[in-house]
C-alpha cells in the first residue's frame, strides 16, 4: 500500500488570516523569532500496491483540478509518501524522519534513568517540535 | 416563470431563496444537487450556506456536484445565474466567475445589515435597479473576501462588470477585506452574477433591513417575461 503526498500552498500574494492568527499566537508562548507564518495543506492519497506512474500522474491533476483552486492556490509538491520516514514528512526528506527518530529515544532516555534532572532539557527539546 | 434553487448538502438559504422568488411572484423549483436535471427552469440560484461543511475550501466540493455538471454548460449558454455567499464561492471554483473568496481579513464572522452601490444596473438580476443606487441588505460570511490578480481586477472594472460594491467604514474599510471593495461582479454576458450579501433576506416587511432584495428577483422574473414575450 503506498501513498502519495500533495502539499498545497496559498500564493504568496494572498492574504493568509490564518497564518497570520498562528503567528499572533507564537510570540504569547514565548516563539518570538518567527515574522511571518503561512498555513498550508497537505493530502494524503493511499492506492492498492506500489505507487506507479499513472497513479503519480493521476495525483497531479487531482492536486489542479480539486485539491487547489488555481487562482488563490500553488501546489507546490507531489510525491510519493517515504514508508521509512516514520510520520510521513517527506518533504523535508532528511530532516523530518531524522529529528522524529532521534527525539524519541532521547525523550525515552530521559525520562526513564533520571526524571529530576531532565526537567528543563525535556521542555527545550518539546519547545522545539 | 420558473427559478430553480439548488439544494446541497449544508445549503442553508434555500427555503429562504425559494420564498423570496415566491414574493416576488415566481415559481421557486426546487433543485437537486444529486441531479444533473435542471427542469427546465428560466434561471437558477445557488444559495447560502456550507456546502459540504465548507470543506477543502468553500463551494469547492459543490462545485463537482451532478447538478453543477448540467448548470456549468448552461450558463455558459446564457441561463441567468446567481449565487448568494456561498453560491457565489460555487461560482468562483466553477471559473463561471474570476476570482475567489477568502477568509475576512479581521478572522471574523459578519452578520450585519450592509449598505452597497449597485454599480451595473444591465445585468440578468439588476435591471429593476438604477446604477449608482445605495441598497442596504443582510451580509453574514467568515470567508467572504474577494481577491483576484491586479490584472482580473482592472478586466472587471475596465468592463463593468463589477455589480455591487460595499460602501466602505469611515476607516476606509469593507466589511471582509474584499479588494477594490468589491461584494458582486457578472460574467462576460449579464447572465451570471454573484455577490456575498443576502437579498433572499430583505424581501418582506418586518423581517431585514429593508425590501432592497425584492430587485434583484423582480429583475430576473421581468426579463424572463420579456424574453418570452419576444421570442
Amino acid at each position: 500500500m503506498g501513498s502519495i503526498v500533495v502539499d498545497v500552498m496559498l500564493k504568496p500574494e494572498i492574504l493568509d488570516p490564518q497564518g497570520q492568527a498562528v503567528g499572533g499566537a507564537l510570540p504569547r508562548l514565548g516563539f518570538t523569532g518567527f515574522t511571518d507564518v503561512r498555513q498550508g495543506k497537505r493530502f494524503v492519497l493511499t492506492v492498492d500496491g506500489d505507487v506507479t506512474d499513472e497513479h503519480l500522474t493521476a495525483a497531479r491533476e487531482a492536486a489542479e483540478t480539486l485539491l487547489s483552486n488555481p487562482v488563490i492556490e500553488d501546489v507546490v509538491s507531489v510525491h510519493v509518501l517515504d514508508e521509512s520516514a516514520a510520520e510521513g514528512s517527506a518533504a523535508g526528506e532528511a530532516d523530518a524522519p531524522a529529528a522524529g527518530e532521534v527525539d524519541a529515544p532521547a525523550a525515552d532516555e530521559a525520562d526513564a534513568p533520571a526524571g529530576d534532572a531532565d526537567g528543563e532539557p525535556d521542555e527545550a527539546e518539546d519547545g522545539e517540535q | 416563470m420558473r427559478i430553480g434553487v439548488v439544494t446541497f448538502p449544508g445549503s442553508l438559504d434555500d427555503r429562504d431563496a425559494a420564498r423570496a422568488v415566491r414574493e416576488c411572484g415566481g415559481e421557486a423549483v426546487p433543485l437537486w444537487h444529486g441531479d444533473a436535471d435542471l427542469k427546465g427552469v428560466d434561471a437558477v440560484i445557488l444559495p447560502g450556506g456550507f456546502s459540504y461543511g465548507d470543506y477543502l475550501r468553500c463551494g469547492a466540493i459543490a462545485r463537482f456536484a451532478p447538478v453543477m455538471d448540467a448548470l456549468v454548460p448552461a450558463a455558459r449558454g446564457g441561463l441567468p445565474v446567481l449565487g448568494i455567499c456561498n453560491g457565489f464561492q460555487v461560482l468562483t471554483e466553477s471559473h463561471l466567475l474570476p476570482g475567489a473568496l477568502i477568509r475576512n481579513d479581521h478572522r471574523k464572522f459578519n452578520c450585519v445589515d450592509q449598505r452597497l452601490v449597485v454599480e451595473n444596473a444591465s445585468t440578468a438580476w439588476t435591471s429593476d435597479f438604477e446604477a449608482g443606487q445605495e441598497i442596504t441588505i443582510v451580509l453574514k460570511n467568515g470567508e467572504g473576501g474577494f481577491v483576484a490578480d491586479e490584472k482580473t481586477l482592472d478586466t472587471l472594472e475596465g468592463e463593468g462588470r463589477v455589480v455591487f460594491r460595499y460602501v466602505p467604514d469611515a476607516q476606509g474599510r469593507n466589511p471582509n477585506g474584499s479588494y477594490r471593495h468589491i461584494a458582486g461582479i457578472t460574467n462576460e454576458r449579464g447572465n451570471v452574477v454573484g455577490l456575498m450579501p443576502h437579498p433572499e433576506h430583505a424581501v418582506e416587511e418586518g423581517y431585514g433591513p429593508s425590501l432592497d432584495g425584492r430587485g434583484f428577483f423582480t429583475s430576473i422574473i421581468k426579463q424572463t417575461l420579456e424574453s418570452a414575450a419576444t421570442a
